[in-house]
């Protein structure tokens, strides 16, 4: 065995860092999905009519959809008879102030590394925290208050502000955009949302920490971001698991919209569990996640780093309806041991002059498979669109394997279409330079692989591309064979 | 979805099958015909069909019950090639025409024989490479090939043998009078060391519907040389499926060139399966079309061993309503190491009406490998149309050429002199009346 | 020959040309000098009709004709000849293919009769010699991997091919070695004759040792705000533009 796969053989047997559990009193639905589970939910919310109508036509939809069975990723059926469609921290009442946050819950971010106690104002990073499938706090309501943004949980929207909602729900991804999409829809118990007004710059990062801490439950969280008029902001999503033997579904659900002139940019960083080093447990992560740039000059730019999850199936999108609009999508995808990833994105262009671009890098070891799917479409009437998408595929190892799916479809002539894609490992000769300056082997890799991510770490917020930099290189560290 | 009736179609082939009288392979056609009938004509929600509407095409256009049609042609000259001193073997309507074939090769430099014939003759081979690389499985034209090819041809190229003439093969539709249904089939075989050129041309005429599938194996064994080129140039109504199947050995070298130019709409599947070390494989592709024609490559580049070079370029032009659709795959198997694999699509849309439909497609299952694709779809460049324009060169003109020199790089890996000329003139020609 | 009347123009919404009048009579070379972004390459882009650049008002007179109703190639047909800053590569368009078809179009264009492959062959070896410029640069795509100093040599073949009426050298000097500026020099000035006209457009003095202008424009935020004689240029190189952006200041 030479160092490089002794090295290699060192890391993936490395821990989980997040696997532990916390015990939080939990309040939940009985396992097992009918309509009586979609009404307990709402009822447990005190949802409105509207709502509970919405999630029981999703749900009735959803009984007639199939599971994909494109992806190219392979998991033995989901009993979803099998799951909890609802948990939720039992001591979380209303809550007027911080302070009366569960003890516990509070350690457990803290554990996470998060804040939710507003002590450390100076990371200038409002959060929403949402555990299993329950927002439990959000910071900086206040301040943020002051310039007409809305940030709170989902719940807390419905209640407080019913017209938006009602408005904006489902309007870039319908209930029955896809068979996890309905599922979500009818059984969706919180998420964030965020609504910044015209003209404002959003002076903070707004950021959710995901995190599934009960056993057997499902997380099915929706995110719903509108940035009206010249409106901007920079949105950041986490999340982490404890270490189970089952596998555990998380199917969210992310909207963006974006009116004339506004940008929202979102990022990613992906860290579910991803089984052991035998493929055992680990998340089901089959997310929809696109955004509507709805106006003219309007930009959504998807940022995302994905190292964990047992299965990947995600593929954040952008719709370019308004003249002028811009999507982007940088990506990072480690997959390591038994993971699977399938994951890429749309652009799907409509409007005039609209302009995408695609920085992919996949990055496989182990036994793992890392599939990038994506897809470039100009409608007829968008003249001079322009997309530019460069795939990247990094192989370690000669048991894992690395694929591209991109599709492009053409029907304006006047637009202009560049797509690249390469395969191939870490050079020898670049490991070799490193160790004759006196770099060692385990250090050279990751050096070289932080390079290869550059372009889309150079994408995230400070802190979370420190956070995203670590995390590479713990899953990936002296995986040269 | 419609719900509209649709004619049973799987029905009509299966009793145009049954009715059929066919004299040779009769087993062979029935174990393929079971499964066709299992997998039926695929519809455009399958992957590999969603652009290319052919079972809806031939439950409009066609019926099947398929008589014999003939065909009064007696002269081919204006479908050869000029001055290209070859082996000439015609098809009419999917029968092999004695009259109108001429082998002028030996039989010790190359062994030519309709397929019909070589059941006979050569059955033991036959035994071992028929519909063994391209099964029945693989697609469902090919399956339908499998159970109803009419004829075909069987070439059979010795140990350490050059061919010195290339082989010609006309594949002719006359739908003057009828529509034509016609299913032909080619198994090739290149022992070791030995040398090939084959040309193969597809023409029609007539205003009626034609429907042309069309099989072939090529097995090129252990350091043989096979120049493949293809030129589609069917006029009206004909529709076209071409599955073609390459096996190479060790250190085989592969040349092709599909040159698509004419039809309703025209599907190749083609596929290389690299099952040796140190080969090399170039294939080239040019669709210049317009009208309503729809062209549809589906190329497969099967890495299964270490050490091997594949590249390949396919380039498209559309004007009018034509539509290209590009789907590319390159398999690296496990173990397949130091595998250098390459992959270029380029489109340029003319008309505001054409369309692009382009998926490059790499699976890659080895580490230690070099492969990579890319694809554009676009306009001219401005610039240099204005840099021609600026030397007093006309907007017309300019175009021309720069279509001109965007198309003919596809030509390189043609070795024949009198044959890369024709292509050339072609293309030049097409390009400077057509757009 | 070439008279340019009050001539404005603007790309996209940045106007760029504020009204510059000259004349170029038979003979003569003109240079045009100026700081970057005075407009240069600007006022060398509408002369030979790039669409980029939209004419908002004055008037441009050549050999008797409105030259900005015609057409790129029809400018070119009638005698105007750009020599590029930055010369495009088109591969695979050969240049002695180019070159053969360009020429013949001028000549039908003139009423000319197109010239057979001998005389053509012939035309070329000459003026290949005159520019000194190799046959193997020739046969390759056009401009595809030529070096800078090949590109710009290519141009000025291209010049001698197709004996223009009125060439343009935009920044013909930029990126040039001192052995490929002198080679391109004296191409240009074994071109020049009592019948044809040269407007060089520059930044630097340099080029201007060694083809010796006639007259020297200074352009400045889009107008001709000084003229002289060849002795302007070196001026200039002395106490540079700020001078002039002084001078102006002042006026």
């Amino acid at each position: 065995m030479s160092k490089g796969n002794q090295v290699l053989e060192e890391i993936t047997s490395k821990e989980y860092e997040h696997g532990w559990t916390v015990d939080l009193e939990t309040d939940e639905a009985p396992k097992g999905l009918d309509e009586n589970t979609v009404r307990f939910i709402s009822a447990k919310k005190g949802e409105p009519e509207w709502l509970l109508e919405w999630r029981l036509k999703a749900f009735r939809l959803w009984q007639k959809m199939e599971e994909p069975k494109w992806p190219n990723v392979h998991y033995p059926p989901i009993n979803y008879q099998d799951i909890i469609y609802y948990s939720a921290p039992k001591k979380k009442a209303t809550l007027d102030s911080l302070d009366q946050v569960d003890p516990e819950l509070v350690k457990t971010f803290e554990k996470l590394g998060i804040s939710i106690t507003e002590q450390k104002r100076l990371t200038g990073v409002a959060v929403d925290a949402v555990i299993d499938s329950v927002s439990v706090a959000t910071t900086f309501k206040e301040k943020l208050g002051e310039l007409g943004i809305i940030f709170c949980s989902f719940s807390e929207a419905v209640k407080e502000h019913p017209e938006l909602i009602k408005k904006y729900l489902g309007s870039v991804v319908p209930m029955n955009d896809n068979y996890f999409a309905a599922l979500n829809a009818a059984v969706f118990s919180d998420g964030s949302f965020c609504y910044i007004p015209k003209g404002v710059r959003c002076p903070m990062e707004l950021s959710t920490y995901f995190r599934i801490n009960a056993a057997n439950t499902g997380q099915f969280e929706r995110t719903l971001i509108v940035a009206d008029e010249g409106a901007y902001v920079s949105y950041l999503e986490g999340c982490t698991a404890p270490m189970r033997d089952e596998n555990q579904l998380h199917a969210a659900v992310v909207e963006l919209y974006t009116m004339k002139d506004a940008e929202i940019k979102y990022s990613t960083v992906q860290n579910w569990y991803p089984g052991d080093k035998n493929g055992k447990g680990g998340i089901y992560n089959f997310v929809t996640k696109r955004g509507l740039c709805f106006g003219n000059h309007s930009k959504i730019s998807w940022t995302q780093v994905e190292t964990g999850s047992a299965i990947t199936w995600k593929y954040p999108s952008c719709v370019l309806k308004g003249d002028y609009s811009v999507g982007e999508f940088y990506s990072v995808a480690v997959t390591n041991n038994h993971q699977q990833a399938d994951t890429g994105t749309k652009m799907i262009h409509i409007g005039k002059n609209t302009r995408s671009r695609i920085v992919s890098k996949g990055i496989s070891a182990g036994k793992s498979q890392n599939s990038y799917r994506g897809q470039v479409h100009v409608m007829k009437r968008a003249s001079n669109a322009r997309n530019h998408s460069q795939c990247d595929s990094l192989l370690m190892g000669d048991q894992c394997g690395a694929h591209t799916f991109p599709y492009i479809d053409v029907e304006n002539n006047s637009a202009r279409i560049e797509h690249e894609a390469t395969t191939s490992k870490i050079g020898e000769d670049q490991i070799f330079y490193c160790l004759q300056r006196g770099i060692d082997e385990e250090a050279a890799v990751a050096l070289i692989v932080n390079g290869y991510a550059k372009e889309v770490f150079n994408q995230l917020p400070m802190e979370f591309a420190v956070e995203a930099q670590k995390l590479l290189a713990l899953t990936l560290e002296g995986s040269v064979g | 979805m419609s719900t509209t009736v649709t004619r049973d179609i799987k029905n009509e082939i299966a009793e145009a099958f049954h009715q059929s009288k066919f004299d040779v392979a009769n087993d062979h056609r029935k174990s393929a015909f079971a499964f066709f009938e299992k997998t039926g004509l695929p519809g455009t929600k399958q992957e590999e069909y969603r652009f290319t509407p052919i079972t809806k095409n031939l439950e409009k256009n066609f019926n099947w019950d398929i008589k014999a049609t003939t065909s009064s042609i007696n002269t081919i000259d204006e479908f050869l090639i000029p001055n290209l001193d070859a082996n000439i073997l015609v098809f009419v309507n999917g029968n092999y025409s004695a009259s109108l074939s001429k082998i002028i090769s030996p039989d010790t430099e190359v062994k030519i024989k309709t397929l019909s014939e070589a059941f006979k003759s050569d059955s033991a081979t036959i035994a071992i490479y028929l519909d063994k690389v391209l099964t029945p499985e693989s697609d469902p034209f090919a399956a339908m090939n499998a159970a109803f090819w009419q004829n075909g041809l069987f070439i059979h190229v010795p140990e350490n043998t050059n061919v010195s003439k290339p082989i010609f093969i006309l594949h002719f539709n006359d739908a003057g009078e009828n529509q034509v249904i016609s299913q032909t089939k080619i198994l090739g075989i290149l022992e070791k060391g030995s040398q090939l050129s084959v040309v193969e041309k597809f023409d029609s005429v007539g205003s009626n519907p034609v429907f042309h599938n069309f099989s072939e194996e090529w097995i090129v064994k252990e350091k043989s040389h096979l120049e493949y080129c293809k030129v589609q140039n069917d006029v009206g109504k004909s529709y076209q499926v071409a599955n073609t199947i390459i096996h190479q050995s060790d250190n085989s070298l592969l040349n092709t060139f599909t040159l698509t130019l004419n039809g309703q709409w025209v599907r190749n599947n083609l596929s290389i399966i690299i099952d040796g070390e140190h080969c090399e494989s170039h294939f080239y592709g040019l669709y210049l079309v317009n009208g309503n024609t729809l062209a549809d490559n589906h190329t497969v580049v099967d890495h299964q061993k270490p050490n091997s070079f594949s590249n390949e370029i396919y380039k498209g032009i559309m004007d009018g309503n034509s539509k290209g659709v590009f789907n590319g795959k390159i398999f690296v198997r496990p173990h397949a190491q130091k595998t250098n694999a390459f992959q270029s699509n380029r489109n340029i849309l003319v008309s505001e009406t054409s369309t692009v439909n382009t998926k490059p497609q790499l699976e890659i299952w080895a580490d230690d490998v070099k492969c990579s694709h890319g694809c554009t779809s676009g306009q001219l460049d401005e610039e240099a149309l204005f840099y021609l324009r600026s030397r007093g060169i006309s907007a017309t003109l300019a175009k021309a050429m720069l279509l001109y020199a965007f198309a003919s790089e596809v030509l390189a890996p043609i070795q024949n002199e009198t044959l890369k000329s024709y292509l050339d003139i072609l293309i030049a020609e097409r390009l400077h009346n057509n757009f | 020959m070439l008279t340019i009347k009050n001539l404005q123009a603007k790309v996209g919404e940045k106007q760029i040309l504020n009204g510059i009048d000259l004349n170029v009579k038979a003979g003569e070379v003109h240079a045009i000098m100026g700081p970057n972004g005075s407009g240069k390459s600007t006022l060398a882009s509408v002369l030979s009709g790039r669409e980029e650049y939209e004419v908002t008002g004055g008037e441009v007179e050549f050999l008797g004709k409105n030259l900005l109703e015609l057409e790129p190639e029809d400018r070119a047909r009638e005698g105007i000849f750009m020599a590029f800053q930055y010369p495009i590569e088109i591969p695979g368009v050969s240049t002695i293919n180019f070159m053969k078809t360009a020429l013949n179009e001028i000549r039908e264009y003139r009423g000319l009769q197109a010239l057979d492959a001998v005389s053509f062959l012939q035309l070329m070896k000459e003026k290949m010699k005159l520019v000194e410029i190799d046959q193997s640069l020739l046969s390759r795509s056009l401009n595809e991997g030529f070096s800078g100093g090949e590109k710009k040599r290519n141009e000025i073949f291209q010049m001698a091919m197709l004996e223009p009426k009125l060439s343009i050298l935009d920044e013909t000097d930029s990126g040039l070695d001192i052995d490929a500026l002198r080679i391109v020099a004296n191409g240009v000035n074994k071109l020049r004759n009592k019948n044809n006209a040269t407007i060089i457009v520059t930044h630097y003095q340099r080029l201007l040792d060694y083809i010796v202008p006639d007259y020297v424009h200074v352009l400045y935020k889009g107008k001709i705000v000084k003229s002289g004689g060849k002795e302007l240029a070196l001026e200039l190189e002395a106490k540079g533009y700020d001078w002039i952006k002084n001078e102006v200041a002042v006026a």
